[in-house]
């Protein structure tokens, strides 16, 4: 049994289609996320699942039980709201006593209840703390343990660690993965960035205005992407416009738009003639001769050091800037010197051409 | 030297509003409270004492009108936030953005027109031959024209029309700050419509409510010409009696200690509700 | 730059000096309708360095308002004449007259030496009459022809269709119709009050049967055109204007004598432009300014043909509502002693407070 499921739910605003027949099974104990560009309608299921939209079709049920008839407060998924939404006028134990003096909780058992989570949270003894006294990561795990005191089916996150800096955020992405494990409760996490979907993921639906483009494990859909979309919105990758000369078995011979010639894997039904995207990750790259059919010319444009995470940006002689991993950052190249960029055909994937790219 | 300049700056920049609330308002105050203290002992002659205080206490028809004025006052303050809140609920959350404006505008016209106006306006439609009788008995739901002034009731409702313009506006401001996640993590962590509303909508509209019925109150209790013309023969008003006391009895001792005595007493009745709600003006009003 | 500041010295100079030349501003503090634009106008062409500037007011607010400013601020005011006596003691707001500036011969002599008698201080003068009036009770003959006096106010047979000002002159008037001699008890503040007490019993029972307290003559105009109330206390200008626009509204003296009072000229003690005072006080004397002013006020000169210069319609409502009995029954307000109203003021609060 799944712990929430979707089945073909579409929501209609007027001529509007902003979620567009979609299914999803979400078993107990999984982190699952919804990953897509803003205005993809990730917001809208969300709000669907949680009872604040009905669906225009389709069932959602939760435990196996439909609960489109149920109000959002009768509905057993707590949501943590992208600016969390925690009570200003009340103090962080009066929060999280909210959900459990509306649930009729008998009132000697709530405070035993609120210190227990607080210490699940790792926040313990600050029951009397104010909202506003709380730092940016505090917030976040209040937020996260009032909902969690309540022992959802589901725990509903909509962007919560969007308004956290940098370093915050990095470390959040670690703490949720690891409050997840603690509480074993499935999580249900919507982002449009990809590399907190693929972090602390089981599951990722990747979304596109409307439609869910693949689920998958993370790895899947970095290393297997079904369409230009999921290719180019997951991971970083460099992106070569052209045209399908020539296929063989599983693989196409693309014409770029600059001029020369790429071996590619088709990554999907394009056929000859048809214009497509080859994609190539960085870390596929390296500077020096690869196969035939693998490798371009280009001078450094610069290079960007970031730890291991160091990139060398090269101006292709007939195309776009690229982007060649370069962890060691050894220094075998220089600024503005004519290099040959190669890579492993088998890592070069071609789409059919993007809508609107 | 930099910092010199910036005091003097500063105090520049404080001089017009120190002078207009030492001006216009410390020192008529204080004027007013010595006033009320001067004992008239004949003709041009005065002592001083409290004399003007006990004549207060010792009248009871002063005191019976400064707490029905009061009382009225807490009435139609009450029923000022009854009605102001669905409206500044709609105004600041329901409304679309554009009709919003419009909608704040559309409260703001009365106060385009002098109190006066507004209550002949009342008058024109509630007397006996007025508008709103006339209709009745021409729809026959009447047999008789009836007068709907000269009654408390109209005073009230005349009131409420009067001030809660004044109850809308601080409700809409801290409404509109308010964040609809606030209301949708309400409901989600299982809240019905009246513990959102109790629970959350309540407390966090609070400053509002506060500065609201404050002003609303203040207003009400120093109103004069909506209770006496809506009122007529039954008006009795603590503010006519100051009127009284400065203007047909010539007696200004008598008159600043109505004043006096209005101040401190619709300040008590003030505090008194802060403390019976469980507020306090640096946690509502004054709250960041 | 020498040059340029010298011309703007002599600029200015200029027109300090032309608007010292020009402006002689004459403050009016009157009742309303007591300075109708046609004569103001008439008056500004009679004496073009003069500006008329008008106040309107009634008897308690000119007094508060003197008093609030030492005197200061208007040059010519018009209280009653019983109005004068002890405001002058207490707060010292008017400047004596000289009779010498007036031309006192256009008056009716009894008006005058009566005023005069009633604001004597210390030998000095302080008040001449403008115009005079009654208060009596006003009613509408097509549903109240019966309306005698003040006691037809408090009468059953009229409940909610009555109306009064509840000033002093309704406290006097009550005392009249219960057979009481207010003006007679004015020296003797413990049967004064006594009576006070007696009459504030009746207003308090009878505010069952009054409609409600009219505070303005616009106000008690609409009351009774829209035929709300049928029988009220009254001005007789107030009535006199109304008889214009309703023949059935007439005014009745009541059988007790109508209550008579006389509006004066009087000068602030701070007034800054007597001579303009004394000019306006000749200048609206006069016989064809005194028509258009009565016809403006419905108030009665005192000149001796006072009524012969009513307008045509007015004369026909005074001549309908008093004959020479009415007139030799008038009761003229008496001085008003210093503390007096302070006892009048307490009775009508207790009324106004009354709950019925």
């Amino acid at each position: 049994m799944y712990d929430l499921s979707c089945e073909r739910v579409t929501k209609n605003f007027g001529s509007f289609t902003a979620v567009d027949g979609v299914s999803l099974d979400i078993p107990s104990g999984s982190f699952f996320s919804i990953l897509g560009p803003s205005g993809c309608g990730k917001t809208t299921l969300m709000r669907m699942i949680a009872g604040f939209e009905t669906p225009s079709r389709g069932d959602i049920r939760i435990k196996g039980d439909s609960v489109l008839a149920l109000p959002p407060n009768r509905r057993n998924v707590k949501m943590v709201f992208q600016h969390l939404a925690l009570f200003p006028m009340m103090s962080v134990g009066e929060n999280i006593a909210y959900g459990l003096r509306c649930r009729g909780d008998a009132k000697a058992e709530i405070p035993a209840r609120v210190a227990r989570v607080l210490d699940r949270v790792g926040l313990p003894g600050v029951e009397d703390k104010r909202i506003e006294q709380l730092s940016g990561g505090q917030k976040q795990r209040i937020a996260i343990a009032r909902c969690m005191v309540l022992e959802p089916d589901v725990l509903l996150l909509d962007e919560p660690l969007g308004a956290l800096d940098l370093k915050l955020r990095e470390h959040m992405k670690i703490e949720l993965k690891q409050l997840q494990h603690r509480f074993e409760t499935t999580f249900l996490y919507i982002t449009h960035d990809q590399s907190e979907a693929l972090v602390m993921s089981d599951t990722v639906a990747v979304m596109n205005a409307g439609r869910f483009e693949q689920i998958g494990a993370p790895r899947e859909l970095y290393e297997n992407p079904v369409s230009g979309f999921v290719a180019g919105f997951v991971g970083d990758s460099n992106c070569l416009a052209g045209r399908i000369a020539e296929i063989r078995g599983d693989e196409a011979l693309v014409e770029l738009s600059g001029g020369g010639t790429v071996r590619a894997r088709r990554g999907d039904g394009a056929g000859q003639g048809d214009a497509v995207e080859v994609f190539l990750r960085p870390e596929a790259l390296f500077v020096g001769e690869g196969d035939p059919h693998a490798t371009l010319d280009g001078r450094v444009d610069s290079l960007l050091f970031n730890g291991a995470n160091s990139r060398i940006l090269v101006q292709l002689d007939n195309g776009p800037l690229i982007e060649v991993a370069d962890p060691g950052q050894a220094g075998r190249v220089a600024q503005d010197q004519q290099v040959r960029v190669g890579w492993d055909p088998a890592r070069a994937t071609c789409f059919a051409q993007r809508a609107g790219a | 030297m930099r910092n010199d300049a910036g005091k003097l700056s500063l105090i520049l920049l404080m001089a017009p509003f120190a002078l207009w609330i030492g001006l216009l308002i410390v020192l008529p105050q204080l004027g007013i409270g010595y006033v009320s203290l001067r004992e008239k002992v004949g003709i041009n002659q005065y002592e001083f004492g409290p004399g003007n205080y006990a004549d207060f206490i010792a009248e009871p028809i002063y005191r019976n009108t400064l707490f029905r004025t009061a009382w009225m006052s807490i009435l139609v303050t009450a029923l000022a936030l009854l009605v102001g809140f669905p409206v500044a609920w709609y105004i600041a959350k329901i409304a679309r953005e554009r009709s919003r404006a419009a909608l704040f505008l559309l409260c703001l016209i009365p106060l385009w027109v002098s109190d006066l106006v507004r209550a002949y306006g009342w008058i024109v439609l509630l007397r006996e031959t007025g508008v709103v009788s006339t209709v009745l008995v021409g729809a026959g739901i009447i047999a008789q024209p009836v007068e709907m002034l000269y009654n408390d009731v109209t005073v009230v409702i005349g009131l409420v029309y009067t001030v809660i313009l004044f109850m809308i506006v601080p409700l809409v401001s801290t409404l509109q700050g308010m964040d609809d996640a606030l209301l949708e993590a309400g409901y989600n962590l299982g809240g019905g419509r009246l513990t959102v509303f109790r629970r959350i909508i309540v407390p966090y509209a609070m400053p509002g409510i506060v500065a609201g019925c404050i002003i609303t109150f203040m207003l009400t209790a120093g109103s004069y010409l909506t209770p006496i013309l809506l009122g007529g023969k039954n008006s009795s008003w603590f503010t006519e009696q100051i009127y009284n006391q400065f203007i047909t009895r010539y007696n200004w001792e008598a008159g600043a200690t109505f004043g006096v005595l209005l101040l401190g007493f619709t300040s008590l009745v003030v505090w008194a509700g802060l403390r019976l709600t469980g507020q306090s003006l640096s946690t509502t009003v004054a709250k960041e | 730059m020498r040059h340029s500041i010298r011309a703007i010295l002599a600029g200015t100079a200029a027109v300090l000096a032309a608007g010292g030349a020009q402006a002689e501003t004459l403050r009016l503090l009157t009742w309303g309708s007591y300075a109708p634009e046609e004569v103001i106008q008439m008056f500004e062409e009679a004496n073009p360095d003069i500006d008329v500037e008008v106040t309107y007011s009634n008897n308690e607010e000119m007094i508060a308002k003197l008093r609030a400013t030492g005197g200061t601020g208007y040059d010519l005011a018009q209280p009653s004449h019983d109005r004068i006596y002890a405001a002058q003691v207490e707060y010292n707001i008017y400047k004596p007259l000289d009779l010498s500036k007036i031309d006192t011969s256009v008056m009716t002599p009894n008006l005058l030496e009566g005023v005069k008698a009633n604001t004597t201080l210390d030998g000095e003068v302080y008040a001449v009459p403008h115009q005079w009036g009654t208060s009596g009770i006003m009613a509408n003959t097509a549903e109240a022809p019966d309306a005698t006096g003040w006691a037809d106010l408090c009468d059953e047979k009229y409940k909610g269709r009555t109306s009064m000002r509840l000033r002093r002159t309704i406290l006097l008037g009550t005392a009249y119709a219960m057979g009481m001699d207010p003006f007679a008890l004015y020296d003797d503040t413990e049967a004064y009050q006594d009576m006070l007490d007696k009459v504030t019993e009746k207003l308090i029972a009878c505010k069952d049967i009054i409609k409600t307290y009219w505070t303005g003559g616009d106000d008690l105009s609409a009351l009774m055109l829209s035929g709300e109330v049928i029988v009220s206390e009254t001005w007789d200008s107030t009535a006199f204007k109304i008889y214009n626009e309703n023949q059935d509204i007439v005014f009745v003296p009541p059988e007790t004598g109508a209550l008579a009072w006389i509006d004066t000229f009087a000068i602030p003690r701070g007034g800054e432009a007597d001579d303009a005072a004394y000019k306006w006080i000749n200048f609206v004397m006069q016989p064809e300014i005194v028509q258009l002013m009565s016809a403006s006020t419905g108030a009665i000169a005192a000149v001796p043909n006072g009524i012969d210069l009513l307008p045509e319609d007015k004369r026909a409502a005074v001549q309908a509502a008093f004959d020479e009995e009415d007139i030799a029954n008038l009761k003229f307000f008496a001085n008003i002693p210093p503390g007096l109203e302070d006892m009048e003021g307490i009775a009508l609060e207790r009324i106004k407070a009354a709950s019925n």
